[in-house]
């Protein structure tokens, strides 16, 4: 948008003033995460401003505290395997969700979606009596198979979302050339929407990544992820060095938006008719 | 995968038979089947995990809500006698015999414990009563008890609201916990009411969580549509990188941002100290642990749900015809109110919802920054069930939230249904 | 990628499960403290040389009282913490209802050699703190002398931190409203006693911040937070080791004795019991009151305290004058119908 060159004094004023409300709204929502990392290069432990000299104290205790590697480890061993599995379950589901129409089709796509709407409480409590019946709880497996089922609606809607734009033709052409089914899915159809497939295992690792409350209920002192170790630092003593873990997922937060970003535009250029 | 192949034989079977005898019509329905099998059989293995370790265990949790098993499964023959009794005359020595020698039991087996939680509940007090009087009749073994060994052991048993309140209590569903989570309960006349004033807590807690949601929703509203706004009406390339503030925080871990909005409420932390030093406040405000936090936070949280939604709708309108009812003399400001603004209703309506539903839900976030006074229901949800252990009730306040959530989502999908918005 | 790729991946996949679920089988010893710097000493002084002792790695876990979690554990058969330190009506009640192994008393040692509160059937005591008074003397220089000073918010304006829970603040609601140490558990046995402790909080409610967690209190004092705020004293007097000026109130404290557990059912009970005598030992505890100011419960280990160090004790004489002995009979069986009483109170 831009300002008119014959805009009265009016909507000069206005639209500078609009521009400060959007304005504002945008600062408000990064500054407080740009904020935030420069307080864990502090040499102080104090968490405010001005720093008292730069150091990397903070991030040598994240590393060498045997208790955040081992937060660190549990979070990517639970992140891939529970988006591996949400990745292979619901690209699967979403080849089937836009192959055929069926009756109750809304209803299993809303059963398939619901982990993602359902308030995280009640799922937490709901797998944490349930996983207490049949010994889950304070496993690797059963955290692993609740944020598999909590990731997966990401991958079905990304999935669905890229085959939707996908031209069925080309199956049926490779099956007509006698590939059977599996052939024509690694080597024809994966290719075309692997964008939309690497998207959503990246929202399922990230589900994971980030998931705390399930961990909270159900995770055993061995399965402490470091979303997990973060909420026990905030509420006992919030120190720098959490600020230094908190730095690290914002850098890994970007890493992912770059993937994404390219990813996105890589699947439009597909898509586009050349 | 096996299943798939299968499909597949079986359909170029059919294709080569087809080729001679069986007519197209035909031979078109049956590869329509074919696809369909093919495709459940595709869908099949999410939709049975999800049922097995998702919706299954929801369902087995809501049962709880209405589950009564402590005194039918540990004081059973009690249980018998009470369905004798009417609930107004003097409990007989049958009921009294049966209820003595089943405490003594359950005291043995370490289940009276779980008895007297379960009549505290209902009425305070009976905890302390049930297990002293098990530790009594545990110490004398008695043979036969009648009303006035009852007394004997603790004279509260003389109140018949005690006896009311173990009968209530005797059958194996309940409706205890969902009428607690409404502040009601069943009276010693065996009718619905409101429990007294002071008890009252979850109706004032549910309603809490919407004006909480509510403030929120409308406050990401305001933030998010000139954002929204401002994206949608500019250079794709200055567009981009403002996208990139949203999507930032949009990626970023949820503790991540709490943990940041802890440090920087702080009493003498980066807000109040800046504030101070710009010389707009004197003294530095309470914002952590209170209401305010909770608002900037969740805000925070919410902006980039709005604008998502709303920059989907506000790239799909046409300048052309802002810029037609202004060549027809409407002043700027009402061609937005009457001409933009009602084409923007369906992002407006997606992404309030959206924001509301999420809001309802947040635990962490009110948890770590708000007071016990600015808790909503999910914390008093993980409350009952890691705290006070007082699983129905959890269960039952889990209930309200989850049927509130489907309520909301569907009116959602209705509208994200018709108008097509998507998210990101 | 091809089939059979993916399906050694899934099979990889697989065995990760099932190993992650085999690792879960043959847990290494839990043991749970109270966090912050307590457990930093803990840790120092008992955990990781009891580790080096045993030659099997130890895991530490914390938490903030109450048995809601153990009994969670047990109920679900998930036990994943095996020693644990409770407050003394928390080990009575936990071991009443089967949450807690007895004690092998004939590892641990004689009883004789500690102090009364330490020996019961399920636990060893370890050590003796307090809940007290706290304020930055920087920035109070004429600070609170008592618990009535605590409530008077118009010489002190500012928020006050207490802990969450009726425990210790009912006491200390009472104190503050005149009622003498010796008498206030006979006051609050009564309903209108309780009514009265409760009103008395009431006036305080507004200014009033709760703290979980023992590490806040002193962060909060740090920060400017709260302007006062009861403290477990160990935590204070570490705090001044980093520089500050805290100051502790003495009169009016309440002390109490924490105990170490094993949690039923634990599949590492031995290893736990191992630790817990180890953990009991007069040459191990005699190190404890260096890192922290608490007492500790070994009669041997106290006779080799230093004088220096006795002054921050709260069981030094001149800090025991006032001081109220947290009555565990009492909080055994009011605590959880306080509880509860106190949660709706605070929530509105």
């Amino acid at each position: 948008m831009k300002l008119q060159p014959y805009a009265t004094f009016g909507q000069k004023v206005w639209f500078y003033t609009f521009l400060t409300i959007a304005g504002g709204g945008l600062l408000f929502l990064v500054l407080p995460i740009l904020v935030i990392m420069p307080l864990s290069f502090n040499g102080s432990s104090f968490l405010s401003y001005p720093l008292d000299g730069f150091s990397l104290r903070w991030y040598a205790e994240v590393f060498q505290s045997e208790v955040w590697v081992r937060a660190i480890k549990n979070s990517l061993i639970i992140g891939s395997a529970s988006a591996f599995l949400a990745t292979v379950l619901g690209t699967m589901a979403a080849m089937g969700l836009t192959q055929a129409n069926f009756r109750g089709k809304g209803a299993v796509n809303a059963l398939l979606v619901s982990p993602m709407i359902v308030p995280i409480v009640i799922s937490a409590l709901g797998l944490y009596f349930f996983f207490a019946e049949i010994g889950l709880n304070a496993t690797y497996t059963g955290l692993i198979l609740a944020h598999t089922a909590l990731g997966a609606p990401f991958v079905v809607i990304t999935v669905t979302a890229t085959l939707q734009g996908f031209d069925n033709t080309l199956m049926r052409a490779a099956s007509s050339l006698g590939a059977n089914p599996v052939k024509v899915f690694f080597a024809v159809v994966l290719p075309l929407i692997l964008p939309g497939v690497v998207s959503g295992a990246l929202f399922a690792f990230a589900t994971s990544f980030d998931e705390v409350v399930v961990v909270l209920f159900s995770a055993g002192p061995e399965q402490r992820t470091l979303p997990r170790q973060m909420f026990d630092g905030i509420k006992e003593n919030i120190t720098p060095a959490i600020m230094a873990a908190a730095t690290l997922l914002i850098a890994f937060a970007l890493a992912l938006l770059s993937v994404l970003e390219y990813l996105r535009r890589r699947s439009e250029k597909l898509n586009s008719p050349s | 995968m096996e299943q798939v192949s299968t499909n597949n034989n079986n359909q170029s079977e059919g294709l080569a038979q087809g080729e001679d005898e069986i007519p197209l019509k035909l031979k078109l329905k049956r590869a329509e089947r074919m696809r369909k099998y093919r495709a459940m059989a595709l869908i099949a293995p999410l939709f049975l995990f999800i049922l097995g370790v998702f919706a299954i265990p929801i369902a087995i949790m809501m049962w709880r809500a209405i589950d009564n098993p402590e005194v039918v499964d540990n004081l059973p023959q009690t249980a018998i006698e009470l369905s004798n009794w009417d609930g107004e005359s003097t409990p007989t020595t049958a009921l009294t015999t049966a209820f003595a020698s089943d405490l003594v039991k359950a005291y043995e087996d370490k289940t009276a414990s779980t008895v007297a939680k379960r009549l505290n509940y209902d009425v305070s007090g009976m905890r302390s009563l049930v297990t002293r009087t098990a530790r009594k009749f545990n110490s004398t073994q008695p043979a036969m008890a009648t009303m006035d060994d009852f007394i004997k052991a603790d004279k509260r048993w003389a109140d018949l609201r005690y006896w009311q309140a173990l009968k209530r209590a005797s059958s194996s569903l309940t409706p205890f916990y969902v009428l607690n989570a409404f502040d009601m309960k069943i009276n010693d006349e065996g009718q619905i009411t409101s429990v007294p004033e002071g008890q009252a807590i979850y109706t004032n807690i549910f309603w809490r969580t919407m004006w909480i949601a509510g403030v929120v929703t409308v406050g990401s509203l305001l933030i998010g549509f000139p954002i929204a706004y401002l994206l949608a009406n500019t250079s794709s390339k200055v567009s981009n990188l403002l996208m990139f503030c949203v999507l930032l925080p949009f990626w970023t871990s949820l503790l991540v941002r709490t943990s940041a909005w802890v440090v920087l409420l702080q009493k003498n932390g980066v807000v109040n100290s800046t504030l101070i030093n710009l010389g707009l406040i004197n003294e530095p405000m309470t914002l952590l642990f209170a209401r305010p936090g909770v608002y900037i936070a969740f805000l925070h949280l919410l902006v980039p749900f709005v604008v998502l939604p709303l920059y989907s709708v506000m790239t799909s309108i046409s300048p052309a015809y802002m810029r037609a009812a202004e060549s027809l003399g409407a002043h700027p400001a009402i061609a937005f109110v009457r001409v933009y603004l009602p084409q923007t209703l369906p992002g407006i309506g997606a992404g309030g919802i959206l924001a509301f539903i999420l809001a309802i839900g947040y635990y962490i976030t009110p948890a770590l920054i708000g007071g016990p006074q600015d808790q909503m229901l999910s914390y008093f949800i993980a409350n009952h069930a890691n705290s006070t252990l007082n699983w129905g009730l959890a269960s039952a306040l889990g209930m309200v939230l989850l049927v509130t959530t489907m309520i909301l989502f569907s009116i959602y999908n209705r509208l994200t249904g018709a108008s097509g918005v998507k998210m990101g | 990628m091809s089939m059979k790729k993916l399906l050694s991946l899934t099979i990889a996949t697989g065995a990760l499960l099932a190993s992650a679920s085999m690792t879960a089988q043959a847990r290494d010893l839990t043991v749970v403290g109270w966090g912050g710097a307590s457990q930093e000493v803990h840790s120092n002084v008992y955990f990781k040389p009891f580790s080096e002792k045993s030659g099997a790695p130890v895991i530490e876990d914390s938490y903030n009282g109450g048995l809601a979690k153990i009994k969670a554990m047990v109920d679900t058969n998930s036990v994943t913490w095996d020693a644990i330190l409770v407050e003394a009506p928390d080990l009575l009640r936990g071991c009443e209802n089967g949450l807690f192994e007895p004690i092998a008393w004939d590892k641990v040692g004689d009883k004789a050699e500690f102090i009364g509160p330490a020996v019961s059937e399920c636990g060893v005591g370890s050590y003796v703190w307090s809940v007290a008074l706290a304020y930055d003397g920087d920035a109070l220089k004429d600070g609170p002398k008592n618990w009535a000073d605590f409530w008077d918010v118009k010489k002190y304006p500012g928020k006050r931190g207490l802990r969450k829970g009726a425990k210790f603040n009912l006491e200390i609601a009472l104190m503050a409203d005149g009622v003498a140490p010796g008498d206030v558990y006979s006051v609050l046995e009564t309903a209108e006693g309780q009514a009265r402790a409760f009103a008395k909080l009431d006036e305080l409610k507004a200014n009033i911040q709760w703290w979980e967690a023992g590490a806040q209190p002193p962060e909060w004092l740090a920060s400017g937070d709260v302007v006062m705020t009861t403290a477990y004293n160990g935590r204070i007097t570490n705090a001044n080791k980093e520089g500050k000026n805290f100051k502790i109130s003495w009169d009016g404290q309440i002390y109490a004795v924490d105990s170490w557990a094993v949690v039923a059912g634990s599949e590492n009970k031995d290893k736990a019991m191992d630790f817990v005598a180890f953990a009991s030992q007069a040459e191990n505890q005699v190190k404890f009151p260096e890192g922290i100011p608490y007492g500790v419960t070994n009669t041997k280990a106290i006779a080799q305290i230093p004088a220096a160090l006795s002054a921050d004790l709260p069981t030094d004489k001149a800090n025991l004058e006032n001081a109220l002995a947290n009555d565990t009979s009492f909080w055994l069986d009011f605590e959880q119908e306080l509880n509860e009483r106190f949660n709706s109170w605070a929530a509105k």
